[in-house]
Formats: structure tokens, C-alpha cells, sequence
């Protein structure tokens, strides 16, 4: 088998004296969508710091295509194909829909000193990337990316990544704000990223969401990979559980269940 | 994706709310105190305001797009005019001398305000209130020293007289009519035209995406800084050469003119959004509302309520008109 576009080995990640990240190894291979679960202060958010080059581990190596790399920084990872996006998509609100897909890239036209941004021509590539990734509603390049909606977004600023060259893409909970259909446009897109063999690390707490899409599974709990599946090796009640840290979600559904039963289909008071 | 004109793609440009104000002011005059100040002889007074103040004002819409704010320009406009004052006047150098030795300091302030804004994390607004004291103290200081005086007087010919300090078609509109005209087309075509303009907006919009972009934004904060307090430094020299004198105070009212300029003009607080068009009919509007007022039968000391109305009006409607623009979506095409 290749090896993986993006490895890590044995990294651990204290700030000061707290540690965060213990003993992670995880690889992510081309063509595959690697969820990223695990209950909010889990350690995702620093896991993928660490594969974006805004931390550096404390210990431990990275890896890209079985050689050992260093990521001083968020550019030298965006450089080497390594391309994040956030949970609010686009960065730049109050920008058009074509600047803030090229910038720092700008497209020109003229010559020398005479050069000029080339609107149309960012325009109408940016809005051709994302049209191509199936969000047809985005017609005009000179929208401001502030009035897209949030899956629109995500879908923008993941078909940028794409256009750029990115080899693998980290999504850092990017269905968490975005009601059903939104995430569902998401999700597709995701899926047409891995279709262009792209890696996709994709941070959830949605099992569901990371059930539609994903190949391979690493649940993080308190710093450290608690479990690291296939697709079709666990149900999705034993990855709801492992999320929740063990403490079983079924044994807590029959609590319910039998507390309403037993007082006539009323569910038990939210607890203080 | 039609490119065609419409009057809603118009009211989506950051300056959409400037050129109503514009037009509001004018029309507010024209009937209060009737068309002179549109005569040539009228227009002269407030193009010479809006000269001074917006050959100020450009660049200091450009940090406030990218996010910073420059106040030292207050205290650059007597340090460019007195600099210029006590080289040539006092000392009676060459005028040549002065006038780099006035733009060299323009630079070298701006160098320090985008040194200390880069590399402290204290907000410009905070380093340039102590770079405007600090510039203060010493056009104060070393004038008093130099010349034991507060007012210096410089007398200039030739070439320098017509470039920098001279009336122009007719004797009434100073030459910085032209040097503000000038500068706006450049500025023009730099934000707008030029792919650079991109970054001073991806700058103001997040900082951080802007570097991991791959813009250099320091080198861009120190290249904005220099532009701000080298053009309130030329302002300066300009007007020590054409009143043929430079007083040590004075300058301070260049800060909240400049700076309501650049906000009746369209330029977000906050960074990220505004245009040089919308700075450029910002200038206009505040200079015809201090000089109109000498047209109408009004008491001129009214003036600054007109400002003040015009001020909140401005920002109310330039938050509606970004409002609109950032919820503007075409009508569904072809799924
Ligand atoms: N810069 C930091 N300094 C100290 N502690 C941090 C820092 N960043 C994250 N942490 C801690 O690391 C833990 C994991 O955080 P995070 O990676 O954001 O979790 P998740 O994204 O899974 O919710 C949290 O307890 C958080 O307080
Ligand atoms: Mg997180």
C-alpha cells in the first residue's frame, strides 16, 4: 500500500504543564475521509494545530509521503498541500466572492506597472470552482462572501483549498453551526473532495455526520486515540458511546425509556 | 453573470452612502445659501479645505481599511512645516533641503508608528497617541531652542513656490487642488485596480488569514504608516511655503476631520471595507459643510452641529448600505 499522505507518529503536545496530547499516531491516506471525533476539550482542535503547523508537537514526528517533515508554520503547511478551514468558512466577510478566492494570488492582466486585478477572470474562476463542486446557487463572483449562507461558505472556501493544490483537507467542525440541509451540502461536497483524492481529516461531534462520510474512524478521549476503526467495523451506538467516554448512550436511552413507561410517557426532569 | 449597470449594483459600493450625503449637503446649501459656492469664485474655498484634508484623509482610510489607525497626523502637519520653516527659512538653506528634510521625517515617524504597532501588540490608535504627543514635544521644544520663537517665517521662489505652495487658475484655489486630485487617481488605482488594494482589505477583514495567505502584512502596516504620516508631513511643508510662515500648533484639527472624512466616506470602523471614491466624496462633503456655511445666513458656529448630524447620519446609512450589500443575492438562476 502507498504510504499516507499525512502521518503522525508517537506526538504529544503539553502547553506548559498541562499535557494535552498524549502518544497520538494516526495516518490519513488519498481518496480517504479521516473523522476526527471526540467530546468538546478531547483535543481535536490541537490535533489538527499540530497538522496545520500553528503548534508544533512537543515530542513525536510528522510525516508526508513516509518522509519526516517539520511545519514551522501555517503557511509552510498550506505550501506543502496542507489546507485548513474553519468552522465559519470564509475569513474575509466584507470581501467579493473573487477577491477573497485569490488573495494574495491576484489574477492580472496589462503589463508592468499597468497590471490590474483582473476581475472578471477571478470572478468567473472562483464561481466556475465552486459551481464544479455543486453549489449552483453561487452565480456571481462579485457577491460578498459575508452573504453566503454557512454551508455555502464551507463549500467556497473547500473549493479554494482544492484550486490551490491542497492534497489534504482539514475541516474543523464545519457542520457544527449549519442546520440539516446546509450540513448535507457540506457532506457532499466532502465527499467530492475525496472522490478528486483528496484526505479529508473531518472533525465532528455529529456521528451521524461522520457515519455519511467517513472511511476511517479515530475517536479521541482526554488527549489519547481510545479507538481507531474502519468503516462498517463499529454501529453507531458503539461510537456514540465511545465518544461519550464510555458511559453508555444505550444504557442511558433505556433509563429514559423506562422512567417514561413508568410515568405515562413523561420524560424525566432535566437534571441540575 | 450579466456586467451590465444597474442602480443596484451601484447602491452596493461602499461609497453609495457618501455620494448621497454629497449630493444632501449640496442640495442643503444650494438652497440655504444659494449656487455661488459652485461658482468658481465659491468653490474655490472648500476645494482648498478638501485638498488639504484629503490628501490626509486617503491614506489615513487606508490603515483604518486595513484595520489601524494613524492620530500622529495631528502633530506631522506642523513637524513637515516647521521642519521645512526652520531648514530653509531660519537657516536659509536651500529650499530643496527642507522640503526632503520634512518628507524624510514623515517617513521615519510612520517607520517607527509600523514598527511599534507591528512588533508590540498595543493598538495603533494607543501608539500613535504617543508618537502625536511625543512629535508634539518636539516640534515645540526644538523650535523654541532653534529659534526661540513658536513662529518661524520661510520665504520660498521659483519652481518649489509653483509646486508646493502657489495659487493656481486665477490666484484663489491653491496648488494642492491639483497635487489631491493627482493623488486620488493613484490612490485610484492602486486599491482598486491594482492587485495590492486586495490585500489592505484582506488585511482590515483577518489579520492572520491575510499572513497564512501568504500577503506580507508588515511590510504592508509599515508601507501604510509612512504613507499617512509622510503625506500629513507634505501637507505641512505645502502650507509653510504658501503662507510663507509655520506656527508650532495647530494640526490637531486634522485628526477628527481627516477621520470623519474617511467615515462619512464609507470606511468601516472596523477594517475591511470602504473605497477611496467614498474617502474622496467624504472629503468633499465635510469641507462644503465648514465652508457652505459662510454662504447661508446661518451663525457659522452652527457648523459643527451640521457635522455632527452629518456624521451619525453618514454611519447609519453606510451600516444600511453594507447591509444590503452583503445580503444581496441574484435572483435564482438555473438550478
Ligand atoms: N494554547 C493552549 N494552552 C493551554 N491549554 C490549551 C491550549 N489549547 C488548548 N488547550 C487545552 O487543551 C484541551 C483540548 O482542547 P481542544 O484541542 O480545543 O479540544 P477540542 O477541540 O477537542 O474541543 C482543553 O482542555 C484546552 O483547555
Ligand atoms: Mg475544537
Amino acid at each position: 500500500m502507498a504510504a499516507p499522505i499525512l502521518a503522525l507518529r508517537g506526538v504529544n503536545k503539553s502547553f506548559g504543564p498541562i499535557d494535552v496530547l498524549h502518544d497520538i499516531t494516526l495516518e490519513v491516506r488519498a481518496g480517504e475521509v479521516l473523522c476526527l471525533l471526540g467530546d468538546n476539550g478531547a483535543g481535536k482542535s490541537t490535533l489538527i494545530k499540530i497538522m496545520s503547523g500553528v503548534h508544533q508537537p512537543s515530542s513525536g514526528t510528522i510525516e508526508m509521503d513516509g518522509t519526516s517533515v517539520s511545519l514551522p508554520t501555517p503557511r509552510a503547511a498550506s505550501e506543502k498541500g496542507i489546507a485548513t478551514v474553519h468552522q465559519f468558512g470564509g475569513t474575509f466577510p466584507l470581501m467579493s466572492i473573487g477577491r477573497s478566492f485569490f488573495v494574495g494570488v491576484e489574477p492580472t492582466r496589462g503589463f508592468g506597472p499597468f497590471k490590474v486585478y483582473d476581475r472578471n477572470r477571478a470572478n468567473d474562476i472562483a464561481v466556475k470552482a465552486v459551481r464544479d463542486f455543486g453549489i449552483t446557487r453561487i452565480d456571481d463572483g462579485d457577491r460578498l462572501v459575508g452573504g453566503l449562507s454557512g454551508g455555502e461558505r464551507q463549500s467556497l472556501a473547500i473549493a479554494r483549498a482544492v484550486h490551490f493544490g491542497a492534497r489534504v483537507l482539514i475541516l474543523d467542525e464545519p457542520t457544527a453551526a449549519l442546520g440539516v440541509k446546509q450540513a448535507t451540502h457540506v457532506l457532499r461536497i466532502v465527499n467530492e473532495a475525496k472522490r478528486r483524492g483528496l484526505a479529508v481529516i473531518f472533525i465532528t461531534h455529529q456521528v451521524m455526520h461522520a457515519m455519511a462520510v467517513g472511511d476511517h474512524f479515530a475517536v479521541l478521549i482526554r488527549g489519547a486515540v481510545a479507538a481507531d476503526f474502519h468503516k462498517g467495523e463499529k454501529t453507531r451506538e458503539e461510537i456514540t458511546d465511545l465518544m461519550a467516554g464510555g458511559a453508555s448512550m444505550a444504557s442511558l436511552e433505556a433509563e429514559i425509556e423506562s422512567y417514561m413507561n413508568s410515568h405515562g410517557g413523561h420524560p424525566p426532569p432535566p437534571a441540575q | 453573470m450579466s456586467r451590465t449597470f444597474s442602480f443596484g449594483a451601484l447602491a452596493r459600493r461602499p461609497e453609495a452612502g457618501a455620494a448621497l450625503g454629497l449630493f444632501a449637503v449640496l442640495i442643503f446649501f444650494a438652497i440655504f445659501g444659494g449656487v455661488t459656492f459652485l461658482k468658481p469664485s465659491g468653490m474655490a474655498s472648500w476645494l482648498n479645505v478638501a485638498a488639504n484634508l484629503g490628501v490626509i484623509a486617503i491614506p489615513l482610510g487606508l490603515l483604518m481599511i486595513a484595520g489601524e489607525l494613524d492620530i500622529s497626523v495631528g502633530a506631522m502637519v506642523p513637524f513637515g512645516a516647521m521642519t521645512v520653516s526652520v531648514i530653509s527659512g531660519h537657516y536659509g538653506l536651500p529650499i530643496w533641503m527642507g522640503i526632503a528634510a520634512a518628507l524624510s521625517f514623515g517617513v521615519i515617524v510612520g517607520l517607527v508608528n509600523g514598527f511599534l504597532v507591528i512588533r508590540t501588540a498595543v493598538p495603533s490608535l494607543i501608539v500613535t497617541l504617543g508618537t502625536l504627543f511625543a512629535v508634539q514635544g518636539v516640534v515645540l521644544g526644538l523650535t523654541v531652542l532653534i529659534t526661540k520663537s513658536t513662529s518661524v517665517a520661510l520665504k520660498t521662489e521659483g519652481v518649489a513656490k509653483v509646486m508646493f505652495g502657489d495659487f493656481v487658475l486665477g490666484g484663489q484655489m491653491q496648488v494642492m487642488v491639483l497635487w489631491w486630485l493627482g493623488l486620488t487617481a493613484l490612490y485610484v488605482f492602486f486599491v482598486h485596480l491594482s492587485p495590492f488594494g486586495n490585500w489592505v482589505f484582506a488585511m482590515g477583514g483577518d489579520k492572520v488569514s491575510a499572513r497564512n495567505a501568504g500577503i506580507p502584512t508588515e511590510r504592508l502596516t509599515m508601507v501604510l504608516f509612512v504613507l499617512s504620516s509622510t503625506s500629513a508631513a507634505f501637507v505641512g511643508m505645502c502650507q509653510a511655503i504658501l503662507y510663507n510662515s509655520a506656527q508650532v500648533a495647530g494640526g490637531q484639527s486634522f485628526i477628527f476631520n481627516a477621520i470623519i472624512s474617511v467615515v462619512v466616506g464609507g470606511v468601516l470602523l472596523t477594517g475591511g471595507f470602504g473605497s477611496v471614491i467614498g474617502i474622496f466624496f467624504g472629503t468633499i462633503t465635510f469641507a462644503i459643510v465648514t465652508q457652505g456655511i459662510y454662504y447661508t445666513d446661518f451663525d457659522r458656529n452652527w457648523s459643527s452641529l451640521i457635522i455632527g448630524v452629518l456624521l451619525l447620519g453618514a454611519v447609519l446609512m453606510n451600516n444600511t448600505f453594507r447591509k444590503m450589500a452583503l445580503s444581496y443575492a441574484p435572483k435564482k438562476g438555473g438550478k
